[in-house]
C-alpha cells in the first residue's frame, strides 16, 4: 500500500515540478485560466483511462476505447444532422448505450469464447473502425452540419468550468465511489489480483470482466460524443491511436498491467501527466521531432518504475519465505 | 445490385451515343474514378460548359460504380469500342490503366489524364489541377490579402515527414520577400489529427498573441485551427486560411473564423480537360514537352518534360461562393 501511495504523491510532484519548468519558460502555462484548459482539454483521456483502469485491473486490456469513441462519435453526429432537434441529454444517454453495447461485445467474447482480450479487442478496433466507414461512407460529417446545442453543449460553463471538465470530474467521482464502495469495485480488484483465489470467494472471474469492458466501453461511448462535440467534426480515423495513449496513461499512473493493482486517482494523474505534456509542448517551442520522444521517454521511465515496484515486492515475499523456512 | 447499377451506366452511355450523336460531333468521354462522387459530377459540369463553348462537341461522362482499376479498364475498352475521339481521365491506378489506353492510343483516341494522372507512357499528357509554387504562394497570399499593414503568420502543417506539405510550406517560403510586412513566426506539425492540430492551434495563439493569421495547408488541420480559434474567443483576430475542402470549411466561413481559403476548383479543372482533350485530338495541339495547349476561358497550359502542365492557381472559396459549393465536394 505504501508503494501505491508514493507512486500517487510521486507523480503529483512531477507534475508540479513539470508545470514549474514550464512557467519558467512560458509563464502564461500555469495561469488559473490555462491549468483550467488543460485539464478541460484532458478530460476525454482521463475518461478513457478511467474505464481502461477496470479493464486493467482485471488483467484484459482493452484496444478498442478509440474505435469504440469513434464509432460513437460518427453514429450520434449522423444522427444529429438527421435529428438535429434532438435533446443532448437523449443524445449522451444513446452514445453511453451504444458504446457499452460494444463493450458488451467485447467483454462477451473475452469472457464466454476465454479468446485473449488483446486479440478480441484487436479485432473489434478493426471491425468498428470498418463500421465507420459503412455508416458514413467514408465521408466527414462536418461543423455547419452538426447542430448548435450539439456542439455547445460540452462548451457551457458551469461555475467557470465547462461542462467537459464537469462530466470528466463526476466521471472520476462515480468510479471512485464503484471501486472503493462497490461488490462490483472490489470483485474487479479481487478478479485481478488472484483470479483464482477469487473464484473460491464466489466470484464470477469472467463476468467481472465482462463488466469492467461494459464500463470501458459506456465511458468510451460518452467520450465519442463528448469528442466530436468539442472539434466539431467526425470522420473514419478520429482519435486514430488514441487507445495508446489511454493504456499509456494508465501505465504511468501506476496500474499494473498484471492486473489487481491500481487507483482512480493514478489514472486520474497518468491521464493528466500525458495532458500537461500535450498542452506544453506546443508553447514550450520544442522541436516537433522532440516532442514524440519525450512522450515515449515518460511512458518507458513510469513503466521501468512499475517493474520495480512489482520485482520489488516479490522479493520480499520471497525473502520472508526464505526467513520462515 | 452494384452490377446492375454497371450495366444501367454502360447502357446510358450507349443510349447517350445512339441518340444524340450526329457524325461531325467529336466525342470526348470524360472518365472519373467513381460515378457519384460530387468533386467529379462537378467535373462533369465544367465538361458540358467548355463542350457549350466549343459547339461540336458531345461528353461523354462515364467511369466505374466503384474506384477502382478494373472498373476503368471495362468502362475505357467500351469507349474504345464505341470509337470515341478523346478521352480524359483521372485515374484510380498510375500503372494498372497503362496498357488499355495504350491500346485505345492505338486506335487513334487522344488520351489525357486529369486530377490522377496515369504513368506518362500511358496517355498524351497530363494536367494538374496546380503545381507546387502556384500553391506554396496562394497560401501565403490568402493571408497576406487580409493583412495590408503586414502581420504575424504561423504555419500548421501535418506530420513532420508529409511529403506535399513539406514542398508547399518550401515554396511559400522561397515567395515571402515578396509579401514585404508579413513574417513567418513558427511552423508546428498537428499530425492530422483533430486533437493534435486544435492543441497546436491554441498553443500558437498563446505563444504569440500577436498572430494573425494561421495557414494550414491540411484538410485536418484548418478545420480543427478553425475550431479552436472559435473556442479561444479570437475570430476576427487570428483568420485561419490555407488548403480545404469547401464542404468541411463552410462552417468555419460561416462563424468567421477563416475569411478564405483555396483548394482546386473541379469545375475548372473539368472545363480544362475537356478543352485541352478538343485542342489535341483535333489537331490543333500537339502534346510534346514544352508545348503550349489552350484551354478556352483559363488561358494556357505548358508542358514540361513528363507531358505534365499545371492548370491554374487554386481557386479561392470565401463567404461569397462556399454555398454554391459546399454541396459539391
Amino acid at each position: 500500500m505504501s508503494i501505491l501511495k508514493h507512486r500517487e504523491t510521486l507523480l503529483v510532484a512531477v507534475i508540479a515540478a513539470m508545470l514549474a519548468l514550464i512557467a519558467s519558460r512560458f509563464p502564461g502555462f500555469v495561469t488559473p485560466g490555462n491549468l483550467a484548459a488543460v485539464f478541460t482539454d484532458t478530460a476525454p483521456l482521463m475518461i478513457l483511462a478511467l474505464g481502461q483502469m477496470a479493464v486493467i485491473l482485471t488483467r484484459c486490456i482493452d484496444l478498442s476505447v478509440a474505435a469504440n469513441l469513434a464509432l460513437t462519435g460518427m453514429a450520434v453526429a449522423l444522427l444529429n444532422t438527421v435529428a438535429p432537434g434532438l435533446p443532448v441529454v437523449l443524445t449522451i444517454a444513446l452514445a453511453i448505450g451504444m458504446g457499452a453495447l460494444m463493450g458488451a461485445i467485447n467483454g462477451l467474447l473475452v469472457w464466454k469464447l476465454d479468446i485473449p482480450s488483446i486479440v478480441v479487442t484487436l479485432g473489434t478496433m478493426t471491425i468498428f473502425r470498418g463500421i465507420i466507414f459503412l455508416i458514413s461512407d467514408g465521408q466527414w460529417v462536418n461543423a455547419h452540419e452538426m447542430s448548435a446545442n450539439f456542439t455547445g453543449f460540452p462548451r457551457i460553463e458551469i461555475l467557470g468550468l465547462p461542462v467537459l471538465a464537469w462530466i470528466a470530474i463526476i466521471a472520476i467521482a462515480a468510479m471512485g465511489l464503484v471501486m472503493s464502495r462497490t461488490v462490483l469495485g472490489r470483485s474487479i480488484f479481487a478478479a485481478g489480483s488472484n483470479p483464482h483465489a477469487a473464484a473460491y470467494t464466489g466470484i464470477d472471474v469472467g463476468r467481472t470482466q465482462f463488466a469492467a469492458f461494459v464500463i470501458s466501453g459506456a465511458l468510451a461511448g460518452l467520450t465519442g460524443y463528448l469528442w466530436i462535440a468539442r472539434y466539431a467534426v467526425a470522420y473514419v480515423d478520429i482519435a486514430g491511436g488514441f487507445e495508446l495513449d489511454v493504456v499509456a496513461a494508465c501505465v504511468i499512473g501506476g496500474i499494473s498491467i498484471a492486473g489487481g493493482v491500481g487507483t482512480v486517482a493514478g489514472a486520474v494523474l497518468g491521464a493528466l501527466f500525458l495532458g500537461v505534456i500535450k498542452n506544453a509542448l506546443p508553447v514550450v517551442d520544442i522541436s516537433p521531432f522532440w516532442q514524440l520522444a519525450i512522450s515515449g521517454a515518460a511512458i518507458l521511465i513510469a513503466v521501468a518504475f512499475n517493474a520495480r515496484a512489482g520485482r520489488s515486492k516479490g522479493r520480499v515475499i520471497l525473502k520472508s519465505a526464505e526467513h520462515a523456512a | 445490385m452494384k452490377s446492375f447499377a454497371k450495366l444501367l451506366a454502360t447502357a446510358a452511355t450507349f443510349g447517350l451515343m445512339a441518340g444524340t450523336a450526329s457524325a461531325e460531333d467529336m466525342r470526348i468521354a470524360l472518365v472519373v474514378k467513381a460515378l457519384g462522387i460530387g468533386f467529379f459530377e462537378a467535373a462533369a459540369k465544367g465538361a458540358e460548359e467548355a463542350a457549350g463553348e466549343l459547339g461540336d462537341v458531345e461528353i461523354i461522362y462515364t467511369g466505374p460504380t466503384d474506384t477502382t482499376a478494373e472498373g476503368q479498364i471495362e468502362v475505357i475498352n467500351s469507349l474504345i469500342a464505341q470509337r470515341v475521339d478523346a478521352i480524359a481521365i483521372s485515374a484510380n491506378d498510375t500503372d494498372a490503366l497503362v496498357p488499355t489506353l495504350k491500346k485505345a492510343m492505338q486506335r487513334g483516341i487522344t488520351v489525357i489524364s486529369w486530377d490522377s494522372g496515369v504513368a506518362p507512357e500511358g496517355r498524351q499528357m497530363h494536367l494538374n489541377p496546380s503545381s507546387n509554387p502556384l500553391i506554396g504562394n496562394m497560401i501565403l497570399k490568402l493571408a497576406a490579402d487580409n493583412l495590408p499593414e503586414g502581420g504575424d503568420v504561423a504555419v500548421l502543417s501535418a506530420t513532420t515527414t508529409s511529403t506535399n506539405q513539406n514542398i508547399w510550406i518550401d515554396e511559400m517560403k522561397k515567395v515571402m520577400p515578396e509579401y514585404p510586412g508579413i513574417n513567418l513566426v513558427a511552423t508546428v506539425y498537428g499530425d492530422d489529427l483533430a486533437d493534435k492540430s486544435y492543441r497546436e492551434a491554441q498553443g500558437l495563439m498563446q505563444s504569440y498573441p500577436d498572430l494573425d493569421a494561421i495557414i494550414a495547408p491540411t484538410s485536418v488541420g484548418i478545420v480543427a485551427a478553425a475550431q479552436a480559434v472559435v473556442d479561444a474567443g479570437k475570430v476576427g483576430e487570428v483568420n485561419v486560411t490555407g488548403l480545404g475542402l469547401p464542404s468541411e470549411m463552410a462552417g468555419a466561413i460561416e462563424s468567421g473564423a477563416s475569411k478564405s481559403f483555396a483548394i482546386w476548383n473541379p469545375i475548372d479543372l473539368g472545363y480544362a480537360a475537356t478543352m485541352i482533350a478538343y485542342n489535341l485530338a483535333k489537331g490543333d495541339d500537339e502534346a510534346a514537352p514544352g508545348a503550349t495547349i489552350g484551354m478556352g476561358r483559363l488561358g494556357e497550359v505548358t508542358l514540361d518534360d513528363d507531358n505534365t502542365g499545371a492548370m491554374a492557381d487554386p481557386f479561392v472559396y470565401d463567404s461569397s461562393n462556399i454555398d454554391e459549393f459546399k454541396g459539391i465536394f
